[in-house]
């Protein structure tokens, strides 16, 4: 009788060997040099790439048969949400100005990290390496139009969804994230690697997301959190990807510490300074609040990046140089924020407002030390200027931060009262920062930072500072798009449509 | 020491997976919150695929777990047997 | 420190002060008087009077502000460069020394309705 010859089925180590390292080969016409001309000239040496190997052992064949799984659940999720009125479940219309800035400022920048991965799994020689920035690459592009797809049924209802391309490329404030993707994907690989799958993945990202997607289940908005779940399950494997990288780098020469060190002062900081809005989104956008901004940092940042930073001092990695700084700014940063972008409300593709009696109350107890003492008088001037019939707007258009290109907000460390003022000279052309560590990134490469397009001062030399050929040209509808949510299209439809759905009148 | 932890989405698939997480790590901290269950741990978490098989009630690839996983922190390492995070001090 | 790079890399500065036909950039701020979540830009000519661009522009940008109407600009104490300064106020932007994207600050000690000064 025959016996059937029982095929022995690989081991995951073995099977991730056979699915990466065998697939490489030496090249025989061509130099490794040549092939790979952008690894050396970072100053990063490399001694052995094989060295380099993914945790989850993740291979190209699982990959896709666990990819299509999470995009079955996200499309089951997204037609029941098209189906049932979903854009009516929302707390209130106001969450959305939350979503706006997602899809205007976020979403594109997942698509700039496909095209960023997508390059340095070519650029890199490891196998493993590939690999893994090749699924990277697949990941985030399905994020950019997951994203959009989800968001695009509230396009059919509400306003500021409508022109999120061009709002990306010319509005003000998503020069912020734009020129943060600029920035790495200008740089060589193993910083892009620092500043993308490092810093803002592995530091950064839990800060975005978690409370995001909390705010959206919160909030009653089902599409938000399938896409954000949906992209979150790849996000672990990206994190893991920048951590076992800056190990990697670490591990294979003592020389490369003082440069990953750079790095990651400087790109801890540019997230810091992108991921900066969040703070308003927790703390003032989502009707329903999951926890403050604070509670967050004190999960997210203190703890996790404390853990993380006290494994890597083994390598001689200390904290990023920004690190005090940043802590300093957590109690101040989203009342920063949401007063800047409600004097400058005409000019974004979303709505914001003036904090509720009860909102002031939960905003005080959440920031006992600052909320009364610094921002409370000025809401409450603010709502004076409202009643008065003479709404505060400001039309002295900001000063924006030649590195972050944020408009400078941000208060002196341990002066709150008092605007933080940084300025250079570089070839007799003088440029002016939001903080030191801004200011820090552009005098370390001063040649990269003078060619920033920021967005107010072009209003100027571009459009002669006119303000409604400038709308025009950003595709924000005046009196619909911008301004205060109070007496805005987006607050009458909803209250309208939610009284149909809820009602036989 | 610092804590590492793993988040899930809550559903019906991850239930049994965290059932067995709580009886392997019984010094970790169980968070539920809306639409995720967040586990922290003292300085090292193991999943381990037979006990989420007893759970479970049938076979499990621990790569599954990829499908819910919403986040993590600590050093990953995982075989077809365990995936476990921890940190060094 | 010059870009790391393959190649010699030089910028082209973008907000170079022919950009802007014939007018420059220059930055005010009100210290402690953060009811201005930013410094003001405005875009003026060189040859704009420095007591012209208070009394015009800077004021009528200011009038929120509830000390605006207290606002004693012969009281006032100025700063460019972050260091003290003192301006003529007959005399133009450019006269005065004020280039392309310089910042100025002004300070009225004990005017301070909306912000406790430590």
């Amino acid at each position: 009788m025959d016996m059937k010859a029982t095929k022995k089925k690989l081991g995951m180590k073995e099977r991730y060997r056979v699915l990466t390292r065998d697939l490489g080969w030496e090249p025989g016409y061509q130099s490794k040099e040549a092939i790979f001309p952008y690894v050396r000239y970072e100053g990063i040496k490399v001694h052995d790439w094989d060295k380099w190997e993914d945790p989850f052992r993740l291979t190209m064949d699982a990959y896709w048969k666990y990819q299509a799984e999470k995009e079955r659940k996200f499309y089951a999720i997204i037609d029941a949400h098209a189906q049932n009125n979903g854009h009516l479940n929302l707390t209130d219309a106001r969450y959305l100005s939350a979503l706006k800035i997602f899809l205007q400022a976020i979403s594109p920048g997942e698509y700039a990290a496909h095209k960023g991965f997508a390059r340095i799994g070519r650029e890199f020689p490891g196998v493993g390496t590939q690999v893994a920035c090749q699924m990277q690459a697949i990941d985030e592009i399905r994020h950019a139009q997951t994203q959009i797809h989800a968001m695009s049924n509230y396009n059919r209802y509400y306003d500021g969804f409508h022109a999120f391309a061009d709002a990306r490329d010319r509005i003000w404030y998503t020069s912020v994230a734009r020129s943060f993707f600029d920035d790495a994907m200008s740089a060589g690989p193993f910083e892009f690697m620092i500043a993308i799958g490092f810093s803002f993945e592995y530091v950064l990202t839990n800060l975005l997301f978690v409370p995001f997607m909390s705010g959206a289940a919160y909030n009653g908005d089902m599409a938000t959190v399938t896409f954000g779940f949906s992209a979150q399950s790849d996000e672990a494997r990206h994190m893991t990807l920048g951590l076992e990288c800056i190990k990697f780098m670490l591990e294979q020469d003592p020389d490369n510490l003082p440069i990953v060190q750079g790095w990651i002062d400087k790109w801890f900081w540019r997230g810091f300074r992108v991921l900066g809005l969040v703070s308003t989104m927790m703390d003032y956008m989502l009707p329903k609040r999951v926890m403050s901004w604070r509670e967050a940092w004190e999960i997210y940042g203190v703890e996790n990046g404390g853990a993380l930073f006290r494994d890597l001092a083994r390598y001689g990695i200390r904290p990023p140089k920004g690190w005090d700084d940043a802590e300093q700014a957590i109690d101040h940063m989203s009342h920063q924020f949401m007063l800047g972008l409600y004097q400058w409300s005409f000019g974004t593709a979303f709505h914001s407002w003036i904090p509720s009696d009860d909102d002031m109350a939960w905003l005080s107890a959440k920031y006992p030390d600052t909320f009364d003492r610094h921002y409370r008088p000025r809401w409450a001037h603010i709502k004076k200027l409202k009643a008065a019939g003479t709404p505060f707007k400001n039309y002295g258009l900001a000063r924006l931060c030649q590195c972050c290109q944020l408009p400078c907000v941000f208060t002196e460390p341990g002066d709150p009262t008092l605007t933080c003022h940084r300025e250079t000279v570089y070839k007799g052309e003088k440029y002016q920062f939001c903080s030191d560590g801004c200011k820090d990134i552009f005098e370390h490469e001063p040649e990269k930072y003078i060619q920033a397009w920021l967005p107010m001062p072009a209003l100027f030399s571009e459009l002669g500072g006119d303000v409604a050929a400038w709308m025009d040209w950003v595709n924000l509808r005046d009196g619909a798009d911008n301004g205060d949510y109070d007496g805005s299209r987006d607050q009458k439809h909803f209250d309208e449509w939610r009284g149909l759905a809820t009602s036989n009148l | 020491m610092s804590t590492v932890f793993i988040a899930l989405q809550a559903n019906e698939e991850t239930r049994p997976i965290i059932d067995a997480i709580e009886i392997d790590n019984p010094q970790a901290v169980v968070n539920r919150q809306p639409a995720m269950v967040k586990i922290d741990a003292p300085g090292r978490l193991v999943v381990r695929r037979e006990t989420i098989e007893e759970q479970l009630g049938r076979a499990y690839d621990l790569q599954e777990l990829q499908i819910n996983l919403i986040t993590l922190s600590g050093n990953v390492d995982e075989d077809e047997d365990t995936l476990t995070l921890s940190w060094n001090e | 420190m010059a870009v790391t790079s393959l190649k010699e890399y030089i910028g082209v500065a973008r907000d170079r002060v022919e950009n802007y036909g014939g007018k420059q950039i220059v930055y005010l701020s009100w210290d402690h008087h953060l009811l201005f979540a930013a410094p003001l830009m405005l875009c003026l000519p060189p040859a704009t009077p420095f007591g012209e661009v208070l009394r015009g522009p800077l004021a009528a940008l200011l009038q929120a502000d509830p000390d605006a109407s207290a606002l004693d600009w012969s009281k006032v104490e100025w700063l460019k460069d972050n260091r003290p300064f003192a301006p003529d106020f007959s005399r133009s932007l450019a006269d005065n020394g004020i280039g392309h994207k310089d910042q100025l600050r002004f300070r009225t000690p004990g005017l301070n309705s909306l912000q406790a000064v430590a």
